[in-house]
């Protein structure tokens, strides 16, 4: 048997012995969490809109955001953020939360490094491929757009 | 207005759940995840289905990551209607730049204020 | 003197005792299935110091000064110091060693730093370059997360094959003189890689590995699995060591109630740790504890201590690199 077959084979054999979870309850947690957040921004929202009349609605959407992103920094910092994170798996990861929560615990985390070339140089390490690909993603839709002539 | 949170709640919770099927079933990192859904969002934008989605479920699909992707196209496609080619490179950051901005500041104020704590599990 | 039986195996005929031990498990270690065993359990994971590296660094020269107080020895009477860790260029060992100047060698096999150090060092004691040598190795997990991970505040849930690396250290010092407790022979692994490159599944690479230098050492020795009270690996987990008893099986022997793993001990099933412990210092904590204290008592006579490492880096792993696996084995006695 050469190597290149007993390595397919062995890995075949681990995959089938990798006990498999109930992954039933982190799915239940992932939606209630996600979604409560979600409904938490709503709420935001709307009650930015009832305390400032003449407040448009994308306005309050962004201030919404950031009130997000500042509520789940602060989290991050205080050390509760990956306590809920462990529990809800993507239901905290996936909202704006998430995005927040990696920036910040990247800051906190390599702050020991220095400010400069820790905590800054070292602030995008997971939320950067996001901003990155995003920004690839909206300049090709922009590419079509300039194309098809809107 | 109830009718609005409960299809905030529906929506958004659907979405985070997707993203734990993805991240159970494929095995990949969260920032894989991240990075799906924001071109997920933007490709969305593109095609303007979105701007519906939001009449729906309002935060549900605002709050997600997609809604991040969904803003950066859709100050893409704002501003090229603006200031042409140029919109392409000035859109994008333009629409985010609030919340990347406040981000950025929150995480620095944290990183000042805070240190990384040990986990137990 | 040392010789050598078959391909791998190096027998030692003046028996190098061992005449200290000493263990420093972190919080989650000590409220773990050793809890009694251990010498110290940090009551802060920081130990006091500002980053987790340097905390580290100081369970290191603890562990190492304990083990020599235990050996009511003085420093100026041990020759050489080996010891290594998994950070980046092995600081927190080099540092440690800055502390306590002493002649120093420094290992890198993972987490199977400790059998490869007490393999060394038994060496060196029967050749006769050294009389007393200290053996060290540990791990910090929230330095290994750092380096080897995700920032630690982050909000991600670890996969259901991962396991939790060790915070604490182990030491052990050998000597010369006559003990009760001596390494009869030592068995050097080979790099051993089966094609896994999921790098939260440490123990499926790493049990071909301990595989092949079980293997290596039966066949050499010309012994069995029954031959021995106690068989452990150092990390391999639940998983990992279900993986390396079908392996055995295939191959004709038979790990029975005589096996276990140090990682799958370590923590309770309460701990939320999935597949159990792993890191350097998880090996290094239980043999320094639990088994070195269960052959004082004569429980167990003869002991393989076979410490697994897996030789990747994060930039291996991330170009796509499959994980290669070592494990060096040391047979322990009891007289």
């Amino acid at each position: 048997m050469n190597a290149e077959t007993r390595n397919k084979k062995y890995n075949e054999y681990v995959e089938a012995k990798i006990p498999k979870t109930k992954n039933f309850p982190t799915l239940i947690n992932s939606f209630w969490v996600g979604g409560l957040i979600c409904v938490i921004g709503q709420g935001i929202q709307d009650l930015l809109m009832y305390l400032f009349p003449t407040m448009s609605l994308e306005f309050a959407g962004t201030w919404m955001l950031i009130i997000l992103i500042v509520l789940a920094s602060l989290l991050t910092g205080l050390g509760i953020f990956d306590k809920i994170g462990v529990f809800a798996g993507a239901g905290t990861i996936v909202p704006i939360t998430g995005f927040s929560n990696s920036i910040t615990s990247a800051a906190i985390e390599y702050k020991k490094e220095g400010i400069i070339f820790g905590m800054c140089a070292k602030m995008f390490t997971v939320a950067g491929p996001v901003i990155v690909n995003g920004i690839a993603a909206s300049f090709i839709v922009g590419i079509i757009y300039i194309i098809i002539g809107v | 207005m109830w009718l609005m949170y409960i299809k905030a709640f529906l929506v958004g919770g659907l979405i985070c759940m997707i993203g734990q099927i993805l991240i159970i079933k494929t095995n990949i990192t969260s920032s894989r995840i991240l990075v799906l859904f924001v071109v997920i969002g933007a490709a969305l934008e593109g095609l303007g289905l979105y701007q519906p989605l939001v009449d729906f479920a309002g935060a549900g699909v605002q709050v997600p990551i997609v809604g991040f992707g969904r803003s950066l196209a859709k100050g893409v496609i704002e501003a090229v209607r603006d200031q042409g080619v140029l919109g392409i490179f000035t859109g994008g950051f333009t629409a985010t730049a609030g919340g990347i901005a406040a981000a950025v500041i929150s995480a620095y104020l944290m990183a000042i204020i805070f240190s990384s704590k040990t986990k137990k599990y | 003197m040392a010789h050598r039986i078959g391909k791998q195996t190096i027998v030692f005929d003046s028996k190098p005792g061992i005449l200290g031990y000493y263990s420093i498990a972190g919080i989650k270690e000590g409220e773990g299935n050793f809890k009694e065993y251990f010498d110290c359990i940090l009551e802060d994971d920081t130990n006091g110091e500002k980053t987790f590296e340097h905390a580290e660094r100081k369970i290191f020269i603890e562990a190492i000064n304990g083990a020599i107080k235990k050996s009511k020895l003085t420093k100026n009477s041990i020759d050489m110091l080996l010891s290594g860790d998994l950070l980046n260029q092995i600081i927190s060992a080099s540092f440690a060693a800055r502390e306590l100047d002493l002649p120093y060698v420094g290992l890198y096999g993972a987490c199977s730093t400790m059998a490869e150090s007490l393999a060394v060092g038994a060496t060196m004691i029967e050749s006769g370059a050294a009389k007393n040598v200290a053996c060290a190795t540990g791990s910090h997990f929230s330095s290994a997360e750092r380096q080897y991970r995700f920032p630690l505040e982050l909000g991600n849930q670890r996969p259901p094959t991962s396991q939790w690396t060790v915070t604490g250290s182990g030491c052990t010092i050998l000597t010369n003189r006559k003990c009760p407790i001596t390494i009869a022979s030592a068995t050097f692994g080979k790099v051993v890689d089966y094609g896994v490159n999921d790098v939260n599944d440490m123990g499926a690479a790493m049990a071909p590995a301990a595989m092949s230098t079980l293997i290596a050492h039966f066949v050499d020795t010309n012994t069995n699995p029954e031959d021995y009270d106690l068989i452990v690996t150092g990390d391999l987990g639940k998983l990992g060591s279900e993986i390396l008893m079908d392996l055995m099986e295939h191959e004709g022997y038979k790990l029975g109630k005589n096996y276990s793993d140090c990682g799958q001990m370590m923590f309770d099933d309460s701990q939320k740790s999935f597949q159990g412990a792993s890191g350097a210092g998880c090996s290094a904590i239980v043999l320094n504890s639990y088994i070195i204290k269960k052959m004082l008592d004569g429980e167990y006579k003869r002991v393989l201590f076979c410490a697994t490492g897996a030789l990747l880096s994060t930039l291996s792993s991330q170009q796509g690199d499959t994980i290669p696996g070592i494990c060096h084995l040391v047979e322990i006695v009891k007289e």
